[in-house]
């Protein structure tokens, strides 16, 4: 292969560090900047103009509401308001206030006969309601608190 | 190379076979099922049959197919392969367990069926760890097909063969034309042998023996136009790049599909990836490249896992490489996974992306085919169009060309959604009504419903009215009525859905997506969007029409790429057909609908309420009351509309009005 393919792509070092660290922190950006001789501006364009890339640390588990046209027409714009009202995410934000749950819009699952559709964490549920989302998100804190309580006591 | 424990029909049959990497045999594919070429031997030709029954229904000659692809997999495919192998295992089966791709009846998912020679090969729909034990033990200990949605065909060898449906008799089976998607949901996509054993890589077998010319002509014979929606001749944009000087040229699989509602890419290259790289290593062939990239869009990561296992597997057995087949035509190609922006779906975005930069289009001509990716010429085809290649490759023109209309030939994949009975993905000849897709194969309206309209050609596309049904989906034929054919993806909108959210929900789509580069999308989409959203929230005018007629046609004029260019299609078509639901917004501010949740109120159905109290409990804002007499009301001038009284109430008391 080329190598100006190959080496030519930010995009992918940008994947491999977010694959990391699970966002894109400054100080990668900056050495990433050094060792490829781009200009920092330009990386920055290209994390701020795609949107795999987030340039904030995500909550523990990411809730994703699936934001096509099917699961739009099949009540997913409620969920997700009814989500950021359940999981108290305020305006402009995008994780809830304990740190446990990021929400995000995403594009098209491509699942569009099971809509509505919303992912959390790995698992996707299909033709999800307000109430059943209620009820896995519950049960993913109560899982979490436990873990956590679990390892406090240990620790 | 590497030997596995058992032989596969890739292997070398004997030491007489001499294929490899770096000594490629040019009859090497046919040669796997049909061979051998090279020797005599009655032995490796029975060795080859044995294996490609193995293949077909595994070497306990039952094999049990279950989808899992991304749909299949969301729908819980993966608990149900451990239910079966529980259940094979408890009743001393054994049978071969297949995952496979998707048959594209996503309304029935997950599905299993069950394949064998002589047998009536049944599917079964909805298939859950809880009744696949009861499915198995009819079929293996009763010898029934009780409860399967089909059967592939009557052997009268099966109890309950004569209750069961022909899969070729359903409308939703018969009314398509399984050419491009023949493959999917019946082999296993991980599997090259499995490939081979359908007829793969013939075509690039045959394509290799002809000179690149000849191949451009047998595409321009067959008619293909681009499926990813602008229907550009494939032959032309072929012809042209090929005649480029140039020491270096590539082609390019757009697998970012982006269109809300169109899966179709996502399923074919899911279930049956080698025919989409075959089409590009042809596509190369065609025109001198050397090189191929598959962009694949990020937020579909199986797809370009399966993209990328199959580049690995036909590297491995020399399909890619050096010398390809002794042809002395050289090609690698490789899978690149994009960080997600819609507007890469444009070619010269795209190539921007494939470079390691922001994903903005630019002005065309030149067009990529005389200067494309790092300058070079390079061809941009959609992952449709590359798998009908390599088929036509296969079959040869004439059998596409029986297909479709005089001026768009073929089938094509349509994804169809939203409010019908049986979504999924069908492949039918292109030019068939709009109807025949809804009514005949998606089975019509859901129960208690109307169709409204379906939205045809995702952001890019319009929406059509009921009365406007009967207009064959082609290239052209959508255009005066407002809607393209566009990538295939057809969402059915019914009468619980509301025309102006829904213009309003794919102007919000392209103003997020816009790249901002040109004023007319970047400026355009927002203010699109900003009227739009007046009108639902019941402060619109009359005026306001105007203005988004006005700015609509600017964007159609002036952007500088299809993005922005088809972005006001969605408003401008519903304003044609449903002017009626924006002066109801405006004029009576009522959403007919009751989707606009700044016009509608609630109210409690007394004759439903069971006085729980649970709705004024999560009541956010303490606006629904008790009265004197027990009974509970909606204080309208509290209420904010967030409808979580209607989630909450167990009796589903609350009503919207």
């Amino acid at each position: 292969m080329s190598r100006r393919i190959s080496s030519g792509n930010i995009i992918e070092s940008l994947q491999n560090v977010q694959e990391k660290h699970g966002f894109l922190p400054r100080d990668s950006l900056i050495k990433l900047s050094q060792d490829t001789r781009i200009p920092l501006s330009r990386i920055f364009g290209v994390a701020t103009f795609y949107h795999q890339f987030r340039l904030e640390p995500p909550g523990r588990v990411t809730i994703a509401v699936c934001m096509g046209t099917a699961c739009h027409l099949r009540g997913n714009a409620e969920n997700y308001e009814f989500l950021k009202r359940f999981l108290s995410i305020g305006p402009g934000r995008s994780t809830s206030d304990d740190g446990l749950f990021s929400l995000e819009k995403a594009r098209c699952f491509g699942c569009c006969s099971l809509a509505p559709v919303v992912k959390i964490g790995d698992m996707l549920i299909g033709k999800a309601t307000p109430r059943e989302l209620q009820r896995a998100i519950s049960r993913i804190r109560e899982e979490i608190l436990r873990e956590e309580a679990a390892r406090e006591t240990r620790g | 190379m590497m030997r596995q424990e058992y032989w596969t029909l890739m292997d070398p049959c004997c030491d007489y076979c001499l294929h490899s990497w770096d000594n490629p045999c040019a009859k090497y594919v046919v040669c796997r099922v049909r061979g051998p070429f090279c020797h005599k031997s009655v032995e490796c030709r029975e060795k080859r049959q044995r294996r490609v029954k193995e293949v077909l229904y595994g070497s306990q000659g039952v094999r049990i197919n279950i989808g899992a692809s991304s749909c299949g997999l969301a729908a819980g495919a993966e608990k149900v392969i451990e239910a079966v192998k529980d259940g094979l295992r408890s009743m001393g089966v054994e049978a071969e367990i297949s995952a496979v791709g998707c048959l594209g009846l996503c309304f029935m998912e997950p599905f299993i069926e069950i394949r064998s020679e002589d047998g009536p090969s049944p599917i079964y729909g909805h298939v859950s760890p809880e009744n696949v034990g009861d499915i198995l033990a009819k079929y293996f200990e009763e010898g029934s097909v009780d409860g399967a949605f089909a059967i592939r065909r009557r052997t009268g060898r099966f109890k309950d063969e004569e209750r069961v449906p022909l899969l070729d008799e359903l409308d939703v089976w018969r009314k398509q034309v399984k050419w491009v998607s023949r493959n999917c949901g019946v082999i296993n996509p991980e599997s090259i042998e499995e490939y081979i054993v359908t007829g793969g890589y013939e075509g690039l077998s045959r394509a290799l023996t002809m000179k690149p010319e000849e191949v451009i002509e047998e595409i321009r014979l067959a008619g293909l136009r681009g499926r990813g929606g602008a229907g550009f001749p494939t032959w032309l944009k072929w012809k042209i790049c090929r005649e480029q000087s140039s020491e270096e040229k590539y082609v390019i699989c757009n697998a970012d599909e982006g269109d809300p509602g169109a899966f179709m890419n996502r399923l074919l290259a899911e279930s049956d990836p080698h025919r989409v790289l075959e089409g590009l290593i042809i596509a190369g062939y065609a025109i001198g490249a050397s090189q191929g990239v598959i962009f694949v869009r990020a937020e579909k990561p199986l797809m370009a896992a399966r993209l990328e296992k199959a580049v690995e597997d036909a590297r491995r057995w020399g399909l890619l490489g050096e010398n390809i087949l002794g042809s002395g035509f050289s090609f690698d190609v490789r899978v690149m996974r994009s960080a997600g922006a819609f507007v890469c779906g444009e070619e010269t975005a795209m190539i921007a992306a494939i470079e390691g930069r922001r994903a903005m289009p630019r002005q065309r001509p030149p067009y990529p085919a005389s200067k494309g990716l790092w300058d070079k010429p390079t061809v941009v085809n959609n992952v449709e169009t590359l798998a009908h290649v390599a088929t036509i490759m296969a079959h040869g023109w004439r059998e596409f060309a029986k297909y479709g209309t005089e001026r768009s030939k073929g089938t094509k994949m349509f994804c169809v959604t939203g409010g019908v009975k049986r979504t999924g993905a069908f492949e039918v000849p292109i030019g068939t009504t709009i109807r025949a897709l809804v009514y005949d194969i998606a089975g019509g309206p859901r129960e208690g419903r109307m169709i409204k309209a379906v939205q045809i050609g995702g952001p890019s596309g319009g929406c059509l009215p009921e009365r406007l049904f009967d207009l064959p989906i082609d290239y052209e034929s959508l255009q005066e009525a407002g809607a393209i054919m566009g990538s295939g993806g057809l969402v059915v909108i019914d009468d619980t859905n509301c025309m102006v959210d829904v213009a309003r929900y794919f102007t919000s789509f392209t103003l997020a997506e816009s790249c901002g580069k040109c004023i007319p999308c970047r400026v355009g989409t927002k203010a699109l969007y900003d009227r739009l959203s007046a009108i639902v929230e019941g402060m619109g005018s009359q005026e306001d029409l105007q203005l988004l007629e006005e700015i609509g046609m600017m964007m159609k004029e002036a952007a500088l790429c299809a993005l922005g260019g088809t972005a006001p299609n969605p408003i401008l078509s519903s304003l044609r057909y449903f002017r009626d639901e924006y002066e109801a917004h405006i004029l009576e501010k009522k959403c007919p609908a009751k989707v606009c949740s700044r016009l509608v109120t609630y109210a409690i159905n007394q004759e439903l309420c069971v006085k729980c109290g649970l709705c004024a409990k999560s009541c956010p804002v303490g606006a629904i009351v008790k009265t004197a007499d027990g009974h509970f009301t909606v204080d309208e001038s509290k209420c904010i509309r967030c409808g979580t009284c209607v989630i909450t109430c167990p009796r589903g008391a609350v009503e919207k009005r």
